[in-house]
């Protein structure tokens, strides 16, 4: 496996166990709801850093006031064409705040990145060191987009309005020269 | 009309890059056709039976002459010579190959034109009334919506892998030219109290194997809501659609299983935590998008137009033509040609790069260089001054364009079918050629008056057959091609299903049942009664009982 995490190739130090046994001795490790739901107290007191993996139907809802316990949340795209984990990175990021590392594994193809940096993500696991390269191609081919997203960059109708406040203050500093 | 800017115009250059990168990748073997057929769907490319098939978005119907221009010269360039005029407002090339695909749209992005989500389990090309603008009967202008719709639903990063396909369409008058209720979401245009505009907001119709038409979740919401509102349908299906059956991963299926007042109530919870963000689009972004639909520059003519009625009275194919063909125009003086594009034999929606270049150049003589494409496979003049339409109407009789049949028995839609889908179980265009031979006659065509007669080649019910007062579904049994009929469907503001007269006629049956169908109506009708109006009155018992003979017509019931 290989993980891209803000637009670069790094080492994943997230362990992944759906067993409460295993969690005492990973280090960093990202557990699946159900064990969270289940010895959350107990993780807790372990001290470690926490990740979640939340299941494409496993509304954020769910873990929204647990939020602040987790370094990490990863979603899941069980096929590249099922996207309600677009939904779930939004809703975590915009509705509940959460700041921490959005993790997309999975499914996960250059084709699809520049959707998911739109939606939050901010760190892709992919199969080989060669498709994290060729997808980190992708992430230029627009320059800007429709619709206000978590990539945080400019709309076409913010860049419309620039333009337009733009040409108004050339033209008011038109007539203020004319005026004097 | 709407005009790219220059982020548009960078916008849809960038996208062409893009599939030009995906379509090298996979003739490189770097993309399966499993990973680049995504890829090539999000920007219309089809594998069909025997080739390639490239479908471009005219965006709510409308476009220029020199659009239309480019679309000729894209048929006789890439293709064969023509172009297919589809139900939702695209048009069709059957034959292109692959390697050609990003110079086509590199020559539709220099007219403003692309192919990005004709297809696709995304949002599409969102329709509207074809009339928009130009209809005298209505309250706003559904363009400018449908232009921010587009705007807002392009390679939109939460929506693009939604649980199936997703089709938008917008009427602005109470009479729906759009079959808004036939959509995944219907806008209709109204004004409240105040006299704001406003849209009533309905969910979950569609056609396919379960006809579905949409309901009402919202009766009126403000013009400024509405991205906010659309994002908040669109959240709650991409999360609740249903992921594990093709057929019942429309959102009218989760519409159905929750209920509409159920699912109302989720998407205005979603909506009450969004709807004062960002998204909405400011009003001087609005109106700098409204501005591009402002009417042209009307000459002050009179309505009364003495050449017209002389024109009609020396010659009776115009007359019938101006009966059929012709509506009314909110500004007096001007009138609304509709061109047909089913000449009796002929191939529903089909038009040749020499039609489309002629009618291009017919927009700028008899109007202002625009024109539209309609649900119904039609193309449409929006201006044409009333002293002109005889001078129209002879050019097209030239071009074998000038056929009086609009909204009349000939003026069927069909899909493509068995001759070129990959999904049909039968043929279509045969079938609607045969029909429409039967009904050359116009003195008979027009005493039949208005009917609706679609054909479909399959269940998915591409030709909207579930809405047409005489419905044509393809089937096949045993390895032959038969066909359903369905009576009673409606496409307007009372859209209604139709359903199933009876057991299914072969192919050489069918057209002598379309004729009892009329001949039954005929014979049933009170004076003045469209066929709807008599098949809703009667029922179905005659229509059997001509079909099928009196004894099995009793016993399928």
């Amino acid at each position: 496996m290989a993980l891209i995490k803000h637009g670069k190739l790094v080492d994943d130090i997230w362990h992944e166990t759906d067993d409460f046994a295993d969690v005492t001795t990973l280090g960093p490790v990202i557990v699946d709801l159900d064990t969270w739901r289940r010895h959350g107290a107990e993780i807790l007191a372990l001290g470690g850093r926490l990740g979640l993996r939340l299941k494409p139907g496993q509304t954020p809802d769910l873990i929204a006031a647990d939020l602040h316990h987790f370094d990490l949340i990863a979603l899941e795209f069980a096929k590249f064409t099922d996207g309600r984990a677009y939904s779930q990175a939004r809703l975590l990021r915009e509705r509940h705040g959460f700041t921490g590392e959005l993790r997309a594994s999975g499914d996960v193809l250059r084709d699809q990145l520049s959707f998911m940096l739109r939606c939050g993500f901010d760190s892709f696991s992919v199969a080989t060191d060669h498709q994290a390269m060729a997808i980190l191609e992708a992430v230029n081919e627009f320059a800007h987009w429709y619709q206000p997203a978590l990539d945080r960059a400019a709309t076409i109708p913010n860049l419309r309005r620039r333009a337009r406040a733009a040409s108004n203050d050339a033209a008011s500093g038109c007539a203020a020269t004319w005026a004097y | 009309m709407y005009r790219y800017d220059e982020f548009d115009h960078a916008f849809v250059a960038e996208r062409v890059e893009q599939f030009r990168g995906q379509v090298a990748r996979r003739v490189a073997g770097e993309l399966s056709e499993d990973e680049f057929k995504p890829l090539r769907l999000m920007n219309g490319l089809y594998l069909q039976l025997h080739a390639y098939m490239l479908r471009v978005a005219i965006p709510y119907g409308t476009l220029s002459a020199k659009q239309m221009r480019k679309l000729a010269h894209i048929a006789r360039t890439y293709d064969r010579g023509y172009g297919h005029f589809t139900t939702r407002q695209n048009i069709q090339y059957n034959w292109p190959k692959l390697g050609d695909v990003p110079a086509i749209l590199d020559e539709l992005a220099d007219v403003e034109m692309h192919a990005i989500q004709t297809s696709g389990n995304c949002i599409r090309n969102t329709t509207a009334d074809p009339l928009a603008g130009v209809a005298a009967d209505e309250i706003d202008d559904p363009r400018v919506h449908a232009e921010i719709i587009r705007q807002w639903s392009t390679l939109h990063p939460e929506f693009s892998f939604l649980p199936r396909k997703f089709k938008i369409a917008v009427t602005g008058s109470p009479n729906d030219r759009a079959v808004t209720r036939g959509h995944d979401i219907g806008l209709r245009m109204h004004r409240d109290l105040q006299g704001k505009p406003g849209f009533e907001v309905m969910v979950g119709g569609g056609q396919g194997r379960t006809p579905i038409m949409a309901k009402t979740i919202r009766n009126f919401l403000p013009v400024d809501h509405l991205l906010s509102y659309l994002e908040a349908v669109l959240r709650v299906y991409n999360q609740l659609g249903r992921r594990d059956n093709i057929y019942k991963a429309r959102i009218k299926i989760l519409v159905q299983s929750e209920g509409a007042e159920n699912f109302a109530e989720m998407v205005e919870a979603e909506w009450l935590k969004i709807r004062d963000n960002a998204l909405d689009l400011p009003v001087e972004e609005r109106d700098r998008i409204a501005a591009y639909f402002a009417p042209p520059q009307y000459e002050n003519l009179s309505d009364a137009c003495p050449e017209l009625q002389a024109a009609m009275a020396a010659e009776p194919r115009f007359a019938a033509w101006v009966d059929s063909n012709v509506g009314d125009h909110k500004q007096s003086g001007y009138a609304i040609a509709t061109i047909s594009l089913k000449p009796h034999g002929g191939i529903p929606g089909d038009a040749s790069a020499d039609q489309m270049e002629a009618v291009a150049t017919l927009a700028e003589t008899f109007g202002f260089g625009e024109l539209r494409v309609s649900y119904k496979q039609n193309l449409i003049l929006p201006d044409v001054p009333k002293a002109d339409l005889l001078a129209l109407w002879r050019a097209l009789d030239g071009l074998d364009l000038g056929t009086a049949n609009a909204g009349r028995i000939s003026d069927i839609i069909a899909c493509p079918g068995l001759d070129y889908c990959n999904l049909a179980n039968a043929r279509s265009i045969p079938i609607a050629q045969r029909i429409s031979e039967r009904f050359t006659d116009l003195r008979r065509e027009a005493d039949i008056g208005e009917i609706s007669l679609n054909i479909s080649g399959c269940i998915n019910a591409c030709a909207h057959h579930h809405v047409a007062n005489i419905g044509i579904l393809g089937v096949n049994k045993n390895g032959a091609e038969f066909y359903q009929i369905t009576l009673g469907g409606v496409a307007n503001e009372n859209a209604a299903v139709g359903a199933i007269i009876g057991p299914a006629f072969d192919e050489w049956r069918i057209a002598n049942a379309v004729e009892d169908i009329v001949d039954t109506y005929l014979s049933q009708r009170r004076p003045d009664e469209a066929f709807i109006d008599t098949y809703q009155r009667v029922g179905p018992q005659p229509f059997k009982e001509k079909l099928y003979g009196p004894d099995q017509a009793r016993q399928a019931g």
